[in-house]
């Protein structure tokens, strides 16, 4: 199942002449979730806005759910769930009340406004002003504002920053859910870490430009980023483990007993071979694969080695 | 159109719950009974009736009061709302941008009717609990007098949309609020009135006067209201309104422009302003 919910074609979008994105195009399906990841102002508030239909593009063509979302049809716009950066509300009325004003804009049945505040949590708080609320429950009711109507694609720009743990948890449990039932959801988000496992792909995105689009095991291969191995040696009588290293590889002393290498993927079964061969001088190994942070730094410093 | 009644609505349940309503009403109440009671006091018994003693101090009171509370309500509402963040969550919806404008407008208008209707309306019916004798020409007035106040206020909001959607700062908003009530209502009658003592009307000539009336809101509220019958005699304004060609029509849909231009206005900035 990939029917393509939202595409983007060469779309560029300029203030003035600052070049907030330079021909992006990419395409989500829908019952798939998209991290887009990129630093601050790096073009992903823009690329939402684009498809929310906010901005209109200064060259290429934006579709969501069949629809140009800026040329004032808003039929897609009512199967479409967003959550901005900063979400905000006014402060005089109350949980309940705000979700209903939304919730009819939506044309959402009403009944869906109690179920959605018990959803994210805010039941207990719901008749209190939203004024009262904290971060954190500002940011559930912007997350139940958004789940209003059963979206079919869900624009989230930096859901989860505000939440605590365990609401996270419940987040993710609902992305989930909504999943499962064919939604489109793409995740906003300025470090990759915070995304694992919970994205069936990655894009990345660096001033403006997609640099790089797939699973993280796909953006893994094609970074060839090296595993570390790390062994830590047996004691043996001195000179043996000099000869098997010269014999083995470029491996760096950490200290006396431990000896670190960055394996490059296709050196990396050999070298355990190595390592777990009889009579190698090891009494124990471990693997450390590289991090998110380091995929997303590598794929940030090849954008900065072009001109 | 239901758009545009949802988002009336819930700046009818904002300003309730901020008690907008209600400071608004209570002021134009107090001030209304004030006038009432002791601007009559010194009239004594005249052959003017009651009420077109109010409905001339109501109207000069309205002239200065109903633009500013008309100004604070609306200089606020889109560029407040841009600052805060709410008007991109609410554009994300299926909601186009005139609807926006219009059902603020909307919204707004009816707080002012009811704050005036309810303020004016405490005035008379407290005169005529004093058993003062009101006929029905005098009510009739009275009637056209909050009709006009509440127009006045329209155009006053609309011009306030204006203000708020050219604007990228709250402060900026409020600070030209300011100086668009202070020309309105006290400059541009000043610089009128001089204009026409060093002329003495040699080049100025009643048509061009009656145009310059009609570039000012707060002049043309001022001739629908203490131009004719009673109120004029009592005002004074009746000379002015005797040799102008400008007809209660012809006032009204001036006041209807001032309404529509500027509210046409600021959806046309509103609809190309970048988010």
């Amino acid at each position: 199942m990939s029917s393509e919910t939202v595409s983007v074609e060469r779309v560029a979008k300029s203030y003035g002449r600052h070049e907030a994105v330079k021909s992006v195009s990419l395409a989500l399906n829908a019952g798939e979730t998209i991290a887009l990841v990129g630093h601050n102002g790096a073009g992903k508030t823009t690329l939402i806005k684009l498809m929310l239909g906010l901005i209109r593009p200064s060259a290429g063509n934006v579709r969501v759910l069949g629809e140009n979302p800026a040329a004032g049809e808003f039929a897609a716009r009512k199967s479409l769930g967003y959550l901005p950066e900063n979400v905000s509300f006014n402060m005089a009325l109350t949980g309940r009340e705000t979700l209903a004003f939304y919730a009819r804009l939506k044309r959402a049945a009403l009944c869906q406004v109690p179920e959605l505040l018990d959803r994210v949590g805010l039941s207990a708080a719901m008749d209190r002003r939203v004024g009262t609320y904290s971060k954190g429950m500002r940011q559930r009711l912007g997350l139940a504002q958004a789940l209003l109507g059963s979206p079919q694609v869900l624009l989230l720009d930096e859901p989860t920053t505000g939440l605590d743990p365990s609401l996270r948890r419940s987040f993710y449990a609902i992305i989930d859910e909504l999943k499962s039932q064919g939604t489109t959801v793409l995740l906003s988000s300025h470090a990759l870490t915070e995304l694992e496992g919970k994205a069936d792909r990655v894009i990345i995105v660096n001033r403006g430009i997609k640099i790089a689009d797939g699973t993280i095991d796909e953006l893994r291969h094609i970074a060839r980023l090296p595993t570390r191995i790390r062994l830590k040696l047996a004691d043996r009588e001195p000179g043996t483990v000099e000869r098997w290293i010269s014999d083995t590889g470029r491996w760096q002393r950490v200290n006396g007993h431990m000896l670190e290498i960055d394996a490059a993927p296709e050196d990396k079964i050999q070298l355990l071979r190595r390592a777990a061969a009889e009579g190698a001088p090891v009494a124990d190994l471990d693997l450390i694969p590289p991090t998110l942070d380091e995929l997303y730094a590598h794929f940030l410093s090849t954008q900065d080695a072009l001109p | 159109m239901k758009n545009i009644l949802i988002l009336a609505r819930k700046e009818v349940q904002e300003a309730l719950r901020n008690r907008w309503v209600l400071a608004t009403t209570l002021l134009l109440a107090a001030l209304a009974l004030t006038l009432t009671f002791l601007g009559s006091a010194p009239t004594g018994i005249v052959a003017v009736g009651a009420l077109d003693v109010v409905i001339v101090s109501l109207s000069s009171l309205t002239i200065f009061l109903v633009p500013l509370i008309a100004l604070l309500i609306s200089h606020d509402a889109i560029v407040g709302e841009m600052e805060r963040g709410t008007m991109l969550l609410l554009l994300s919806y299926p909601v186009g941008r005139w609807q926006v404008i219009i059902g603020k407008f909307v919204g707004h208008v009816a707080i002012l009717s009811f704050a005036t209707l309810l303020g004016y309306g405490a005035a008379a019916a407290a005169l005529a609990a004093t058993g003062a004798a009101i006929d029905a020409a005098s009510w009739w007035a009275f009637l056209s007098m909050i009709g006009a106040s509440v127009m006045l206020g329209a155009g006053f909001i609309a011009i306030g949309y204006l203000v708020s959607a050219l604007v990228r700062e709250r402060g900026t908003a409020g600070g030209i609020a300011i100086g668009a009530w202070l020309l309105f209502v006290l400059i541009y009658d000043m610089g009128l009135l001089g204009v026409l003592v060093v002329d003495q009307g040699r080049n100025l000539s009643g048509g061009l006067l009656d145009t310059l009336l009609l570039l000012n809101p707060t002049d043309v509220y001022r001739l629908l209201n203490l131009g004719s019958g009673s109120a004029g005699l009592l005002s004074g304004m009746g000379g002015i309104a005797q040799s102008s060609a400008l007809t209660p029509a012809i006032l009204v849909a001036a006041l209807a422009g001032w309404t529509i231009i500027p509210l046409a206005m600021a959806t046309v900035v509103f609809s190309r302003r970048e988010l």
